[in-house]
């Protein structure tokens, strides 16, 4: 009986899970493929709406990946060295940082975004250039990447590592590139992961910075979704998909080590999602 | 088997260790190890021998004033990783990223040893540690004993001028512990190579020391080869620490020890005055007939362990506290028993109580 009880249970969360989650994707998507939606799939299926979106919002798409990439590129450059440095640091300075780290999670997007726009947005060149999206993006994800390879370093002694490996006469450099990233490898493919996501799907920050000119695909489609046939905002849906799709996959196939990795998988909260 | 060349001489001069946080980890310490000597630093927890053994390894500088040198070479300055030294750490500190074979030639690489020469002292450094069949095996997939022998192989590789090991046997199971402190004995007397071992075992200490520095509370308490630490301890604190110890509490009498038990002769010039202590073995049971002119103890037997190749008696009466001493384990006693004991005057020793 109790099992029974266990299992109607389940299947009541399966379903609601796909009820919320999966269901309203797959129409939104269908819809995207529909002549007319309000007549339904009795007006037949087309791509028309999807080539209407790729010709309307190709450079939203362009720059989206591109800010999407930039992001990615800086929150390596900057956060896989100060989580390690992090990491070896033993200092309540440090403590001090990792916590100023997490801060622009505590401020709403929104807030982020005027402050920027009050500090530098006279600076007309800057506020008109996509790389003004970029700061904001990094601002808000650079601290996912590096709690996410703090945590997997943490999970390691990773100073007895090192004190190991400069005994046998590896350098400061040495020892960070055959010591220090090898083993924050599976930290880094999750930060990197979480920071192309939250990039690409960035709203809030996004929307007060963007300028007619650079707009990055989930403005897009709240403008689409406000001004346009609901068949060509759902058409976005689809575009969006494409997009962030290859771009997992992708990321996770070039992580894919030789050999079975064994890192344990770093616990790193997953953020609410933005759009 | 590698041939190494005679391990280089270390010396310490006036290191102390002050700690960031004003612990007085290491009183000015002064340490002379010859080359291809093991050196044992011995100690309760605390004391400060993982502190000498970073200040020698490069992973802490002492205090100003304080100097390090290898053979001729002043190495205070110098870091670690420029030290040529091989380290073997208590937690083995292998790398998880890398399998047997690569993490015993990770020294040999970032010190850009050519390949061929690589290739062939890994494959030794296999061989003499018997772990040929794993080198291909992931760090996680080892036992204890297996990842202590690659962390030494992986420190010998290196052919390291010191090697520096830091309780290295604890985290394993007694059994292990014996097979590989057997082990690294007879290696390290093939080897000649200047060795520091840092243990609280004092078991341990004693196989593997050339000599041993006893450490308490950051400073020296004595430094001298096993025996002697054992057989003439510099104080109460050492004789405890090596070994099982009895005290004798008692009055100083014309050359006499006068106890609770009886009466014991001193030997001459006895420094200890109403304080004498002894080993479980240097006591003897007398016989009811005997009545040796060095005098006797008289007490109860009041707990027996029979330990098959020898056994172990707790007697009370003798002094104000129990003695333990060690008995031929084919004789009949029992818990109630009287005995006498025999002690020879220089099995007394007189010792400092301070620590
Ligand atoms: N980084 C540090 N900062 C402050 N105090 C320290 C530090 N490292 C060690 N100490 C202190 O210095 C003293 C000596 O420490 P050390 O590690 O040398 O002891 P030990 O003899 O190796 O002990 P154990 O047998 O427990 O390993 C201890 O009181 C310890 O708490
Ligand atoms: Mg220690």
């Amino acid at each position: 009986m109790q099992r029974n009880g266990l299992f109607i249970a389940q299947l009541l969360f399966t379903l609601l899970v796909c009820a919320f989650m999966f269901v309203p994707v797959v129409l939104s998507v269908m819809a995207g493929f529909t002549a007319n939606y309000i007549r339904g799939f009795s007006s037949g299926l087309t791509l028309r709406w999807l080539f209407e979106v790729w010709g309307l919002y190709k450079d939203a798409i362009g720059l989206s990946l591109v800010i999407a990439l930039a992001c990615l590129a800086v929150t390596l450059i900057v956060g896989v060295p100060t989580a390690y440095f992090l990491a070896k640091a033993n200092h309540w300075t440090t403590r001090l940082v990792e916590e100023l780290l997490v801060t622009p999670l505590a401020v709403p997007g929104l807030a982020i975004a005027l402050g920027l726009i009050i500090t530098y947005g006279g600076i007309r060149e800057f506020r008109s250039h996509w790389t003004f999206i970029l700061v904001g993006h990094v601002l808000y994800t650079l601290p996912f990447m590096v709690r996410s390879v703090l945590a997997v370093l943490s999970s390691i002694d990773l100073k007895t590592l090192e004190e190991g490996a400069a005994s046998l006469g590896a350098s400061y450099w040495q020892r960070f590139f055959t010591i220090g990233l090898p083993n924050a490898r599976s930290g880094i493919v999750a930060g990197a992961l979480m920071v192309l996501t939250l990039s690409v799907g960035e709203f809030n920050i996004t929307w007060m910075l963007h300028t007619p000119i650079n707009k990055t695909v989930p403005v897009g489609l709240a403008d689409s979704y406000a001004s346009m046939r609901i068949e060509i905002g759902s058409a976005y849906t689809t575009v969006f998909l494409l997009m962030i799709v290859p771009l997992l996959l992708l990321i996770q196939y070039i992580a894919e080590p030789a050999r079975p990795s064994r890192a344990k998988a770093a616990v790193v909260p997953q953020p609410a999602g933005s759009t | 088997m590698t041939a190494h060349s005679i391990g280089v001489p270390v010396r310490l001069r006036a290191c102390a260790k002050t700690f960031r946080d004003g612990t007085r980890a290491l009183e000015p310490l002064d340490l002379s190890i010859q080359g291809g000597e093991t050196l044992v630093l011995l100690g309760p927890s605390g004391c400060g021998k993982t502190t000498a053994l970073r200040i020698i390894a490069g992973l802490e500088s002492p205090d100003p004033g304080g100097r390090v040198f290898f053979g001729d070479d002043e190495v205070t300055g110098v870091p670690i990783e420029k030290r040529k030294v091989g380290m073997v750490f208590q937690s083995y500190a292998l790398f998880p990223n890398l399998n047997v074979a690569d993490n015993i030639s990770y020294g040999l690489k970032v010190r850009r040893v050519e390949e061929g020469e690589r290739r062939r002292r890994v494959e030794s450094m296999l061989q003499m540690m018997h772990l040929a069949p794993l080198r291909e095996r992931r760090i996680d997939q080892l036992s204890g004993g297996q990842k202590q022998r690659v962390a030494l192989a992986r420190a010998l590789a290196v052919q390291p001028r010191v090697l520096l090991m830091d309780e290295p046997l604890t985290a394993l199971d007694a059994k292990l512990r014996e097979e590989l402190r057997l082990e690294i004995n007879a290696l390290l007397r093939s080897l000649r190579i200047t060795t520091v071992y840092v243990t609280h075992d004092q078991s341990e200490a004693m196989a593997l020391g050339d000599r041993i520095v006893v450490m308490s509370h950051g400073r020296v308490a004595q430094i001298g080869a096993p025996r002697e630490v054992y057989h003439r301890p510099a104080s109460a604190f050492v004789a405890n620490f090596i070994g099982t110890t009895n005290r004798l509490d008692g009055q100083p009498d014309e050359g006499w020890l006068v106890l609770p038990g009886g009466r014991l002769k001193l030997p001459e010039s006895f420094v200890g005055g109403g304080t004498a202590y002894f080993r479980p073995e240097d006591a003897a049971i007398l016989d009811e007939v005997q009545s040796p002119p060095e005098g006797a103890l008289a007490g109860t037997v009041s707990a027996v362990s029979f330990l098959g190749d020898r056994m172990r008696l707790l007697v009370e009466g003798v002094a104000s506290e129990p003695v333990i001493i060690e008995a031929d384990p084919r004789r009949e006693l029992r818990v109630g028993d009287r005995i006498r004991l025999g002690i020879e005057p220089r099995r007394l020793l007189g010792l400092r109580s301070d620590s």
